[in-house]
Protein backbone atom coordinates (compact mmCIF):
# COMPACT_ATOMS: atom_id res chain seq x y z
CA UNK A 1 0.00 0.00 0.00
CA UNK A 2 1.54 3.25 -1.43
CA UNK A 3 1.64 6.66 1.32
CA UNK A 4 -0.47 8.82 2.19
CA UNK A 5 0.35 12.29 1.12
CA UNK A 6 -0.16 13.26 4.56
CA UNK A 7 3.14 11.62 6.11
CA UNK A 8 1.81 12.03 9.31
CA UNK A 9 -1.05 9.46 9.06
CA UNK A 10 1.15 6.83 8.07
CA UNK A 11 3.70 7.53 11.20
CA UNK A 12 0.23 7.32 13.81
CA UNK A 13 -1.15 3.71 11.70
CA UNK A 14 2.70 2.71 12.17
CA UNK A 15 2.49 3.13 15.60
CA UNK A 16 -0.64 1.40 16.74
CA UNK A 17 0.34 -1.66 14.56
CA UNK A 18 3.69 -1.75 16.53
CA UNK A 19 1.86 -1.05 19.48
CA UNK A 20 -0.52 -4.17 18.52
CA UNK A 21 2.67 -6.03 17.67
CA UNK A 22 4.24 -5.11 21.48
CA UNK A 23 0.79 -6.61 23.20
CA UNK A 24 1.36 -9.66 20.99
CA UNK A 25 4.60 -10.52 22.50
CA UNK A 26 3.57 -10.11 25.41
CA UNK A 27 0.67 -11.92 25.49
CA UNK A 28 2.41 -15.09 24.23
CA UNK A 29 5.10 -14.87 26.94
CA UNK A 30 2.24 -14.60 29.36
CA UNK A 31 0.88 -17.68 27.87
CA UNK A 32 3.75 -19.24 28.13
CA UNK A 33 5.68 -18.31 31.59
CA UNK A 34 1.72 -19.04 33.10
CA UNK A 35 1.95 -22.19 31.83
CA UNK A 36 5.73 -23.26 32.62
CA UNK A 37 4.98 -21.90 36.16
CA UNK A 38 1.85 -24.27 36.36
CA UNK A 39 3.64 -27.50 34.85
CA UNK A 40 7.05 -26.75 36.91
CA UNK A 41 5.28 -25.56 40.11
CA UNK A 42 7.64 -22.32 39.55
CA UNK A 43 5.86 -19.73 41.74
CA UNK A 44 8.41 -17.11 40.99
CA UNK A 45 7.68 -17.12 37.40
CA UNK A 46 3.92 -17.56 37.90
CA UNK A 47 4.35 -13.97 39.94
CA UNK A 48 6.64 -12.52 37.24
CA UNK A 49 3.36 -13.33 34.54
CA UNK A 50 1.02 -11.81 37.13
CA UNK A 51 3.13 -8.74 37.43
CA UNK A 52 3.27 -8.07 33.69
CA UNK A 53 -0.44 -7.57 32.95
CA UNK A 54 -0.79 -4.33 34.19
CA UNK A 55 1.74 -3.08 30.84
CA UNK A 56 -0.50 -5.02 28.75
CA UNK A 57 -3.59 -2.98 30.03
CA UNK A 58 -1.51 0.04 29.47
CA UNK A 59 -0.77 -0.79 25.72
CA UNK A 60 -4.32 -1.55 25.25
CA UNK A 61 -5.66 1.47 26.62
CA UNK A 62 -3.22 3.69 24.64
CA UNK A 63 -3.87 1.88 21.68
CA UNK A 64 -7.94 2.77 22.06
CA UNK A 65 -6.62 6.38 22.78
CA UNK A 66 -5.07 6.59 20.04
CA UNK A 67 -7.17 4.95 17.75
CA UNK A 68 -9.96 7.12 18.72
CA UNK A 69 -8.08 10.59 18.02
CA UNK A 70 -6.98 9.44 14.82
CA UNK A 71 -10.72 8.72 13.56
CA UNK A 72 -11.61 12.04 15.26
CA UNK A 73 -8.57 13.52 13.03
CA UNK A 74 -8.43 12.03 9.98
CA UNK A 75 -11.66 10.50 9.13
CA UNK A 76 -10.49 7.15 8.03
CA UNK A 77 -11.89 5.75 5.13
CA UNK A 78 -11.98 1.82 3.51
CA UNK A 79 -8.55 -0.03 4.41
CA UNK A 80 -7.13 2.82 6.96
CA UNK A 81 -11.29 2.44 8.45
CA UNK A 82 -10.55 -0.98 8.72
CA UNK A 83 -7.19 -1.04 10.32
CA UNK A 84 -7.66 1.27 12.98
CA UNK A 85 -11.48 -0.63 14.01
CA UNK A 86 -8.95 -3.96 13.70
CA UNK A 87 -6.56 -2.36 16.42
CA UNK A 88 -9.00 -1.50 18.93
CA UNK A 89 -10.64 -5.09 19.25
CA UNK A 90 -7.19 -6.79 18.45
CA UNK A 91 -6.10 -4.77 21.25
CA UNK A 92 -9.37 -6.20 23.16
CA UNK A 93 -8.83 -9.66 22.45
CA UNK A 94 -4.56 -9.80 23.40
CA UNK A 95 -5.89 -7.46 26.88
CA UNK A 96 -8.52 -10.54 27.74
CA UNK A 97 -5.72 -13.02 26.70
CA UNK A 98 -3.42 -11.15 29.19
CA UNK A 99 -5.98 -11.59 31.77
CA UNK A 100 -6.80 -15.37 31.33
CA UNK A 101 -2.86 -16.18 31.33
CA UNK A 102 -2.71 -14.33 34.28
CA UNK A 103 -5.38 -16.43 35.35
CA UNK A 104 -3.74 -19.53 35.12
CA UNK A 105 -0.71 -18.30 36.82
CA UNK A 106 -2.39 -16.82 40.04
CA UNK A 107 -3.76 -20.91 39.78
CA UNK A 108 -0.23 -21.93 39.30
CA UNK A 109 0.56 -20.40 42.69
CA UNK A 110 -2.72 -21.27 44.60
CA UNK A 111 -2.25 -25.37 43.92
CA UNK A 112 1.47 -25.11 44.83
CA UNK A 113 1.85 -28.36 47.36
CA UNK A 114 -1.04 -29.68 46.34
CA UNK A 115 -0.18 -31.41 42.69
CA UNK A 116 -0.20 -34.89 43.53
CA UNK A 117 -0.20 -36.42 40.17
CA UNK A 118 2.09 -35.09 37.26
CA UNK A 119 0.24 -36.43 34.66
CA UNK A 120 -2.56 -34.39 35.47
CA UNK A 121 -1.25 -31.40 33.35
CA UNK A 122 -0.18 -33.63 30.16
CA UNK A 123 -3.40 -32.98 28.68
CA UNK A 124 -3.74 -29.14 29.37
CA UNK A 125 0.37 -29.47 27.84
CA UNK A 126 -0.51 -30.17 24.64
CA UNK A 127 -3.55 -27.85 25.17
CA UNK A 128 -0.97 -25.29 25.66
CA UNK A 129 0.79 -25.94 22.15
CA UNK A 130 -2.23 -25.87 20.20
CA UNK A 131 -3.17 -22.54 21.85
CA UNK A 132 0.10 -21.29 21.46
CA UNK A 133 0.58 -22.15 17.97
CA UNK A 134 -2.71 -20.51 17.08
CA UNK A 135 -1.68 -17.19 19.17
CA UNK A 136 1.25 -17.08 16.78
CA UNK A 137 0.10 -18.15 13.76
CA UNK A 138 -2.70 -15.49 13.93
CA UNK A 139 -0.09 -12.53 15.18
CA UNK A 140 1.91 -13.45 11.99
CA UNK A 141 -1.21 -13.53 10.03
CA UNK A 142 -1.67 -9.87 11.61
CA UNK A 143 1.62 -8.52 10.97
CA UNK A 144 1.67 -10.28 7.27
CA UNK A 145 -2.04 -9.18 6.54
CA UNK A 146 -2.07 -12.83 5.33
CA UNK A 147 -5.98 -13.60 5.51
CA UNK A 148 -5.54 -17.03 4.18
CA UNK A 149 -3.19 -17.65 7.31
CA UNK A 150 -6.05 -15.94 9.60
CA UNK A 151 -8.49 -18.22 7.88
CA UNK A 152 -6.63 -21.24 9.18
CA UNK A 153 -6.57 -20.28 12.68
CA UNK A 154 -10.19 -19.75 12.34
CA UNK A 155 -10.65 -23.18 11.07
CA UNK A 156 -8.15 -24.95 13.51
CA UNK A 157 -9.91 -23.52 17.00
CA UNK A 158 -11.63 -26.51 16.75
CA UNK A 159 -8.90 -28.66 17.58
CA UNK A 160 -8.44 -27.09 20.96
CA UNK A 161 -12.01 -27.48 21.81
CA UNK A 162 -11.60 -30.82 21.10
CA UNK A 163 -8.48 -31.22 23.05
CA UNK A 164 -10.17 -29.52 26.20
CA UNK A 165 -12.88 -32.22 25.94
CA UNK A 166 -10.56 -35.04 26.39
CA UNK A 167 -9.30 -32.89 29.69
CA UNK A 168 -12.43 -32.62 31.16
CA UNK A 169 -12.74 -35.90 30.73
CA UNK A 170 -9.20 -36.97 32.43
CA UNK A 171 -9.59 -34.74 35.19
CA UNK A 172 -13.18 -35.74 35.93
CA UNK A 173 -11.51 -38.83 36.22
CA UNK A 174 -8.87 -37.80 38.75
CA UNK A 175 -11.14 -36.63 40.91
CA UNK A 176 -13.58 -39.99 40.74
CA UNK A 177 -10.24 -41.72 41.82
CA UNK A 178 -9.61 -39.86 44.91
CA UNK A 179 -11.56 -36.82 46.12
CA UNK A 180 -8.28 -35.18 47.45
CA UNK A 181 -7.59 -34.26 43.55
CA UNK A 182 -10.86 -32.59 43.54
CA UNK A 183 -9.45 -28.98 44.57
CA UNK A 184 -6.42 -29.02 42.49
CA UNK A 185 -8.30 -30.94 39.61
CA UNK A 186 -11.06 -28.39 39.78
CA UNK A 187 -8.38 -25.39 39.43
CA UNK A 188 -7.05 -27.42 36.26
CA UNK A 189 -10.38 -27.58 34.64
CA UNK A 190 -10.47 -23.50 35.36
CA UNK A 191 -7.10 -23.47 33.37
CA UNK A 192 -8.10 -25.80 30.58
CA UNK A 193 -11.17 -23.44 30.05
CA UNK A 194 -8.83 -20.66 29.79
CA UNK A 195 -6.78 -21.98 27.46
CA UNK A 196 -9.53 -22.32 25.64
CA UNK A 197 -10.73 -19.09 25.70
CA UNK A 198 -7.44 -18.15 24.60
CA UNK A 199 -8.29 -20.24 21.56
CA UNK A 200 -11.26 -18.18 21.32
CA UNK A 201 -9.51 -14.80 21.47
CA UNK A 202 -7.25 -16.10 18.86
CA UNK A 203 -10.03 -16.70 16.06
CA UNK A 204 -11.83 -13.48 17.04
CA UNK A 205 -8.16 -11.96 15.55
CA UNK A 206 -8.10 -13.93 12.99
CA UNK A 207 -11.74 -12.80 12.04
CA UNK A 208 -10.58 -9.04 12.38
CA UNK A 209 -7.52 -9.95 9.98
CA UNK A 210 -9.61 -11.55 7.62
CA UNK A 211 -11.85 -8.30 7.85
CA UNK A 212 -8.90 -5.98 7.43
CA UNK A 213 -7.71 -7.49 4.50
CA UNK A 214 -10.37 -8.38 2.42
CA UNK A 215 -13.62 -6.13 4.01
CA UNK A 216 -15.47 -9.25 4.32
CA UNK A 217 -16.74 -10.69 7.64
CA UNK A 218 -16.44 -14.67 7.97
CA UNK A 219 -19.71 -16.40 8.96
CA UNK A 220 -20.99 -16.79 12.47
CA UNK A 221 -20.69 -20.18 12.85
CA UNK A 222 -17.18 -21.51 13.32
CA UNK A 223 -16.51 -24.82 12.22
CA UNK A 224 -16.91 -26.93 16.13
CA UNK A 225 -15.05 -29.19 18.01
CA UNK A 226 -15.57 -32.89 17.40
CA UNK A 227 -18.86 -33.55 18.09
CA UNK A 228 -18.74 -37.19 19.20
CA UNK A 229 -16.07 -36.56 22.02
CA UNK A 230 -17.84 -33.26 23.39
CA UNK A 231 -21.02 -35.14 23.98
CA UNK A 232 -19.26 -37.52 26.12
CA UNK A 233 -18.40 -35.09 29.26
CA UNK A 234 -22.25 -34.27 29.30
CA UNK A 235 -23.51 -37.52 29.59
CA UNK A 236 -21.42 -37.98 32.53
CA UNK A 237 -21.78 -35.14 34.22
CA UNK B 1 -22.36 34.63 -23.40
CA UNK B 2 -23.49 35.06 -19.64
CA UNK B 3 -21.52 33.62 -17.15
CA UNK B 4 -23.36 29.98 -15.94
CA UNK B 5 -19.89 28.32 -15.53
CA UNK B 6 -17.69 28.08 -12.50
CA UNK B 7 -15.15 30.41 -13.59
CA UNK B 8 -18.22 33.07 -14.78
CA UNK B 9 -19.23 33.06 -11.27
CA UNK B 10 -15.97 33.71 -10.05
CA UNK B 11 -15.28 36.83 -12.73
CA UNK B 12 -16.17 39.77 -10.61
CA UNK B 13 -17.66 41.78 -13.75
CA UNK B 14 -21.13 42.53 -13.35
CA UNK B 15 -23.93 41.68 -15.20
CA UNK B 16 -25.47 44.91 -15.73
CA UNK B 17 -28.44 44.26 -18.18
CA UNK B 18 -31.50 42.87 -16.90
CA UNK B 19 -31.45 38.84 -16.43
CA UNK B 20 -31.81 37.08 -19.88
CA UNK B 21 -32.80 33.56 -18.80
CA UNK B 22 -31.42 30.90 -20.71
CA UNK B 23 -33.26 28.39 -18.41
CA UNK B 24 -36.89 29.54 -16.70
CA UNK B 25 -36.22 27.34 -13.98
CA UNK B 26 -35.54 30.39 -12.67
CA UNK B 27 -31.80 28.55 -11.87
CA UNK B 28 -29.17 30.32 -10.36
CA UNK B 29 -28.31 30.48 -14.65
CA UNK B 30 -28.28 33.93 -14.55
CA UNK B 31 -27.59 37.06 -12.46
CA UNK B 32 -24.40 35.23 -11.28
CA UNK B 33 -21.90 36.96 -8.69
CA UNK B 34 -21.80 40.45 -10.14
CA UNK B 35 -25.85 40.99 -9.93
CA UNK B 36 -25.64 40.78 -6.26
CA UNK B 37 -23.00 44.01 -6.76
CA UNK B 38 -26.32 45.79 -7.87
CA UNK B 39 -27.85 47.07 -5.11
CA UNK B 40 -31.12 47.80 -7.12
CA UNK B 41 -33.60 45.52 -8.03
CA UNK B 42 -32.78 44.28 -11.24
CA UNK B 43 -35.65 44.44 -13.99
CA UNK B 44 -39.27 43.67 -14.00
CA UNK B 45 -39.50 41.51 -16.67
CA UNK B 46 -36.35 38.75 -17.59
CA UNK B 47 -36.97 37.43 -20.89
CA UNK B 48 -36.85 33.72 -20.57
CA UNK B 49 -36.24 32.07 -24.16
CA UNK B 50 -38.77 29.84 -24.20
CA UNK B 51 -42.03 30.91 -22.45
CA UNK B 52 -43.55 28.89 -20.22
CA UNK B 53 -46.97 27.06 -20.91
CA UNK B 54 -45.97 25.65 -24.37
CA UNK B 55 -45.24 22.17 -23.01
CA UNK B 56 -46.91 20.93 -19.89
CA UNK B 57 -44.69 22.02 -17.52
CA UNK B 58 -43.12 20.00 -14.99
CA UNK B 59 -45.35 16.88 -15.49
CA UNK B 60 -46.66 15.11 -12.58
CA UNK B 61 -47.12 12.13 -14.76
CA UNK B 62 -43.27 11.70 -15.69
CA UNK B 63 -43.09 11.30 -11.00
CA UNK B 64 -45.20 7.74 -12.24
CA UNK B 65 -43.34 5.35 -9.99
CA UNK B 66 -40.14 4.35 -11.85
CA UNK B 67 -38.51 1.87 -9.28
CA UNK B 68 -35.15 1.93 -9.74
CA UNK B 69 -33.27 3.82 -12.35
CA UNK B 70 -34.65 7.47 -12.55
CA UNK B 71 -31.81 8.12 -15.13
CA UNK B 72 -29.68 6.09 -16.74
CA UNK B 73 -26.45 7.23 -18.19
CA UNK B 74 -25.18 5.33 -21.30
CA UNK B 75 -21.72 5.50 -23.09
CA UNK B 76 -21.98 8.66 -22.10
CA UNK B 77 -18.96 10.61 -24.18
CA UNK B 78 -17.80 14.91 -23.74
CA UNK B 79 -15.91 16.53 -25.78
CA UNK B 80 -14.91 20.09 -25.01
CA UNK B 81 -13.70 20.92 -28.89
CA UNK B 82 -11.82 18.61 -29.28
CA UNK B 83 -10.89 17.10 -26.24
CA UNK B 84 -12.57 14.16 -24.60
CA UNK B 85 -13.45 15.16 -20.70
CA UNK B 86 -15.67 11.80 -20.56
CA UNK B 87 -14.76 8.39 -22.01
CA UNK B 88 -17.64 6.59 -22.23
CA UNK B 89 -19.72 6.95 -18.42
CA UNK B 90 -22.44 4.33 -17.99
CA UNK B 91 -24.12 4.34 -14.44
CA UNK B 92 -27.76 4.94 -12.86
CA UNK B 93 -29.06 7.42 -10.54
CA UNK B 94 -32.02 5.53 -8.87
CA UNK B 95 -34.78 7.26 -8.32
CA UNK B 96 -35.84 9.01 -4.51
CA UNK B 97 -31.55 8.61 -3.77
CA UNK B 98 -28.73 10.66 -3.55
CA UNK B 99 -25.78 9.37 -5.67
CA UNK B 100 -22.19 11.47 -4.94
CA UNK B 101 -19.66 11.89 -7.69
CA UNK B 102 -16.03 12.20 -6.27
CA UNK B 103 -12.90 12.19 -7.95
CA UNK B 104 -10.17 14.70 -7.73
CA UNK B 105 -10.04 18.11 -9.53
CA UNK B 106 -10.53 17.53 -13.66
CA UNK B 107 -12.10 14.07 -13.46
CA UNK B 108 -14.98 15.32 -15.24
CA UNK B 109 -17.69 15.13 -12.34
CA UNK B 110 -19.14 18.50 -12.65
CA UNK B 111 -19.07 17.94 -16.35
CA UNK B 112 -21.52 15.26 -15.86
CA UNK B 113 -23.64 16.97 -13.71
CA UNK B 114 -23.79 19.37 -16.16
CA UNK B 115 -25.08 17.21 -19.07
CA UNK B 116 -27.57 15.72 -17.23
CA UNK B 117 -29.69 19.34 -17.45
CA UNK B 118 -27.76 19.94 -20.80
CA UNK B 119 -26.21 23.32 -19.10
CA UNK B 120 -23.35 22.77 -21.71
CA UNK B 121 -25.94 23.28 -24.94
CA UNK B 122 -25.17 27.36 -23.68
CA UNK B 123 -21.36 26.60 -25.13
CA UNK B 124 -20.27 26.41 -28.74
CA UNK B 125 -17.90 23.41 -29.24
CA UNK B 126 -19.40 21.30 -26.21
CA UNK B 127 -20.69 18.07 -27.19
CA UNK B 128 -22.38 14.63 -25.73
CA UNK B 129 -22.30 11.52 -27.36
CA UNK B 130 -24.03 8.57 -25.85
CA UNK B 131 -27.21 8.59 -24.11
CA UNK B 132 -28.61 10.08 -21.09
CA UNK B 133 -32.07 8.33 -20.30
CA UNK B 134 -34.59 10.32 -18.44
CA UNK B 135 -37.86 8.10 -17.70
CA UNK B 136 -36.91 6.29 -20.51
CA UNK B 137 -36.70 9.07 -23.09
CA UNK B 138 -32.97 10.52 -24.05
CA UNK B 139 -32.57 14.04 -23.11
CA UNK B 140 -29.88 14.52 -25.32
CA UNK B 141 -31.96 13.99 -28.54
CA UNK B 142 -31.58 17.12 -30.54
CA UNK B 143 -35.61 17.97 -29.83
CA UNK B 144 -35.28 17.68 -26.30
CA UNK B 145 -37.32 20.67 -25.18
CA UNK B 146 -34.04 22.56 -22.99
CA UNK B 147 -36.82 24.49 -20.78
CA UNK B 148 -38.86 21.81 -19.94
CA UNK B 149 -35.55 19.68 -18.94
CA UNK B 150 -34.49 22.25 -16.98
CA UNK B 151 -37.63 22.38 -15.17
CA UNK B 152 -37.67 18.79 -14.62
CA UNK B 153 -33.68 18.63 -14.29
CA UNK B 154 -32.88 21.38 -11.34
CA UNK B 155 -29.33 22.55 -10.68
CA UNK B 156 -27.53 23.92 -7.30
CA UNK B 157 -24.13 25.69 -7.90
CA UNK B 158 -21.63 25.79 -5.85
CA UNK B 159 -22.06 29.49 -5.40
CA UNK B 160 -25.46 30.69 -3.52
CA UNK B 161 -26.52 32.75 -6.38
CA UNK B 162 -29.46 34.94 -5.19
CA UNK B 163 -31.44 37.12 -7.57
CA UNK B 164 -30.89 41.12 -6.01
CA UNK B 165 -35.06 40.83 -4.91
CA UNK B 166 -36.32 39.99 -2.05
CA UNK B 167 -36.56 36.10 -0.84
CA UNK B 168 -40.16 35.80 -1.96
CA UNK B 169 -39.87 37.30 -5.21
CA UNK B 170 -36.75 34.53 -5.46
CA UNK B 171 -38.75 31.56 -4.87
CA UNK B 172 -41.34 32.84 -7.18
CA UNK B 173 -39.21 33.64 -9.96
CA UNK B 174 -39.29 30.28 -11.17
CA UNK B 175 -42.49 29.51 -10.37
CA UNK B 176 -44.08 32.97 -12.29
CA UNK B 177 -42.07 31.60 -15.71
CA UNK B 178 -43.81 28.05 -15.71
CA UNK B 179 -47.38 28.94 -13.83
CA UNK B 180 -49.90 31.77 -13.68
CA UNK B 181 -50.78 31.04 -9.82
CA UNK B 182 -53.56 32.53 -8.15
CA UNK B 183 -51.67 34.72 -5.48
CA UNK B 184 -52.59 32.55 -2.42
CA UNK B 185 -51.81 29.05 -4.08
CA UNK B 186 -48.55 31.07 -5.29
CA UNK B 187 -47.62 31.72 -1.27
CA UNK B 188 -48.50 28.05 -0.66
CA UNK B 189 -46.24 27.23 -2.77
CA UNK B 190 -43.17 29.09 -1.89
CA UNK B 191 -43.70 28.51 1.88
CA UNK B 192 -43.62 24.74 0.90
CA UNK B 193 -40.19 25.24 -1.11
CA UNK B 194 -38.88 27.18 1.95
CA UNK B 195 -40.29 24.63 4.19
CA UNK B 196 -38.33 21.42 2.21
CA UNK B 197 -35.19 23.46 1.90
CA UNK B 198 -35.79 24.00 5.55
CA UNK B 199 -35.60 27.91 5.46
CA UNK B 200 -38.63 28.64 6.26
CA UNK B 201 -38.43 29.10 10.32
CA UNK B 202 -35.78 31.57 9.85
CA UNK B 203 -37.12 33.75 6.91
CA UNK B 204 -40.82 33.82 7.34
CA UNK B 205 -41.25 37.14 8.92
CA UNK B 206 -39.18 38.49 6.20
CA UNK B 207 -40.10 37.74 2.99
CA UNK B 208 -39.64 41.28 1.54
CA UNK B 209 -36.13 41.22 2.81
CA UNK B 210 -33.32 40.60 0.02
CA UNK B 211 -32.29 37.36 -1.02
CA UNK B 212 -28.43 38.66 -0.81
CA UNK B 213 -29.03 40.16 3.19
CA UNK B 214 -29.01 36.41 3.94
CA UNK B 215 -26.09 34.20 5.41
CA UNK B 216 -24.17 32.17 2.70
CA UNK B 217 -25.75 29.05 4.08
CA UNK B 218 -29.09 30.62 4.40
CA UNK B 219 -28.77 31.87 1.11
CA UNK B 220 -27.54 28.32 -0.51
CA UNK B 221 -30.75 27.20 1.40
CA UNK B 222 -32.65 29.60 -0.79
CA UNK B 223 -31.20 28.83 -3.79
CA UNK B 224 -32.26 25.40 -3.05
CA UNK B 225 -35.86 26.28 -2.56
CA UNK B 226 -35.97 27.91 -5.50
CA UNK B 227 -35.17 25.04 -7.60
CA UNK B 228 -37.55 22.78 -5.45
CA UNK B 229 -40.18 25.28 -5.68
CA UNK B 230 -40.64 24.21 -9.76
CA UNK B 231 -41.05 20.66 -8.91
CA UNK B 232 -38.55 19.23 -10.34
CA UNK B 233 -38.00 15.38 -10.62
CA UNK B 234 -34.14 15.55 -10.30
CA UNK B 235 -31.82 17.96 -8.33
CA UNK B 236 -28.32 18.38 -9.03
CA UNK B 237 -26.36 19.56 -6.21
CA UNK B 238 -22.45 20.62 -7.70
CA UNK B 239 -20.47 21.26 -4.44
CA UNK B 240 -23.56 22.82 -2.53
CA UNK B 241 -21.40 23.35 0.12
CA UNK B 242 -17.98 24.30 -0.16
CA UNK B 243 -18.20 27.75 0.47
CA UNK B 244 -20.29 27.10 4.06
CA UNK B 245 -19.73 27.02 7.14
CA UNK B 246 -20.03 23.01 8.96
CA UNK B 247 -23.53 24.24 10.73
CA UNK B 248 -25.16 25.36 7.42
CA UNK B 249 -23.31 22.53 5.75
CA UNK B 250 -25.17 20.42 8.32
CA UNK B 251 -28.13 22.15 7.45
CA UNK B 252 -28.11 21.66 4.02
CA UNK B 253 -27.10 17.97 4.56
CA UNK B 254 -30.38 17.42 6.49
CA UNK B 255 -32.35 19.18 3.51
CA UNK B 256 -31.20 16.74 1.09
CA UNK B 257 -32.17 14.09 2.68
CA UNK B 258 -35.33 15.12 3.37
CA UNK B 259 -36.01 16.31 0.16
CA UNK B 260 -34.75 12.06 -1.01
CA UNK B 261 -38.57 11.92 -0.26
CA UNK B 262 -39.47 13.47 -3.60
CA UNK B 263 -36.93 13.90 -5.82
CA UNK B 264 -33.88 12.12 -7.55
CA UNK B 265 -30.51 13.70 -6.38
CA UNK B 266 -26.96 14.12 -7.78
CA UNK B 267 -24.24 15.83 -5.64
CA UNK B 268 -20.82 16.75 -6.55
CA UNK B 269 -18.44 16.87 -3.56
CA UNK B 270 -14.89 17.51 -2.92
CA UNK B 271 -15.42 16.17 0.52
CA UNK B 272 -15.97 12.64 0.93
CA UNK B 273 -17.23 12.29 4.52
CA UNK B 274 -20.09 14.73 3.10
CA UNK B 275 -20.15 11.98 0.02
CA UNK B 276 -20.31 9.14 2.83
CA UNK B 277 -22.68 10.94 4.93
CA UNK B 278 -25.34 11.87 2.62
CA UNK B 279 -25.50 9.41 -0.43
CA UNK B 280 -26.54 6.43 -0.97
CA UNK B 281 -24.46 5.22 -3.91
CA UNK B 282 -20.39 6.87 -4.72
CA UNK B 283 -19.41 7.44 -8.32
CA UNK B 284 -15.78 7.57 -8.39
CA UNK B 285 -14.21 9.38 -10.86
CA UNK B 286 -11.04 9.79 -12.03
CA UNK B 287 -9.29 11.59 -15.53
CA UNK B 288 -13.15 11.18 -17.63
CA UNK B 289 -13.60 7.61 -16.24
CA UNK B 290 -15.70 6.04 -13.44
CA UNK B 291 -13.09 4.17 -12.18
CA UNK B 292 -15.86 2.57 -9.67
CA UNK B 293 -20.01 3.30 -9.14
CA UNK B 294 -21.54 1.17 -5.97
CA UNK B 295 -23.48 1.54 -2.71
CA UNK B 296 -21.96 4.00 -0.66
CA UNK B 297 -21.48 2.12 2.63
CA UNK B 298 -19.51 -0.13 0.59
CA UNK B 299 -17.43 1.89 -1.25
CA UNK B 300 -16.28 3.81 1.67
CA UNK B 301 -15.70 0.82 3.96
CA UNK B 302 -14.02 -1.56 1.05
CA UNK B 303 -13.89 -0.53 -2.45
CA UNK B 304 -13.42 -2.70 -4.84
CA UNK B 305 -11.02 -0.72 -6.68
CA UNK B 306 -7.32 0.30 -6.44
CA UNK B 307 -7.68 3.91 -6.95
CA UNK B 308 -11.05 4.10 -5.21
CA UNK B 309 -9.27 2.93 -2.69
CA UNK B 310 -5.99 5.33 -2.92
CA UNK B 311 -8.56 8.21 -3.56
CA UNK B 312 -10.23 8.07 -0.26
CA UNK B 313 -7.85 7.21 2.20
CA UNK B 314 -5.65 10.06 0.76
CA UNK B 315 -3.11 8.10 -0.73
CA UNK B 316 -3.53 9.54 -4.52
CA UNK B 317 -0.67 11.46 -5.68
Amino acid sequence: MSDHIVKAYDKELEILGRKIAEMGGIAEKMLSDAMDALVDFDTRLAQMTVDSDPRLDLLQRDIEEQAVLTIARRQPMAVDLREIIATIRISGDLERIGDLAKNIAKRAIKIQGEMHIPRATIGLRSMHESAAILLKDVLDAYAQRDAERARAVWTHDADLDALEDSVFRDLLTFMMEDPRNISFCTHLLFVSKNIERIGDHATNIAETVVYVVTGETLPMDRPKGRTTLSKAPTTVV
Amino acid sequence: MTGIDETANLAPEPVAQSPVVQSPTGEDAEPAAGAKLLPEPVAQSPVAQSPAGKETGPAAGAKLATPGHKVLIQNLKFYYGDSLALKSISLPLYAHKVTAFIGPSGCGKSTLLRVLNRMYDLYPNQRAEGEVILDGVNILRPEQDLNLLRARVGMVFQKPTPFPMSIHDNVAFGIKLYQKLPKAELSDRIEAALKQAALWAEVKDKLNASGLSLSGGQQQRLCIARTVALQPEVILLDEPCSALDPISTAKIEETIDELTDNYTIAIVTHNMQQAARVSDHTAFMYLGELIEFGVTAQIFTSPEKKQTQNYITGRFG
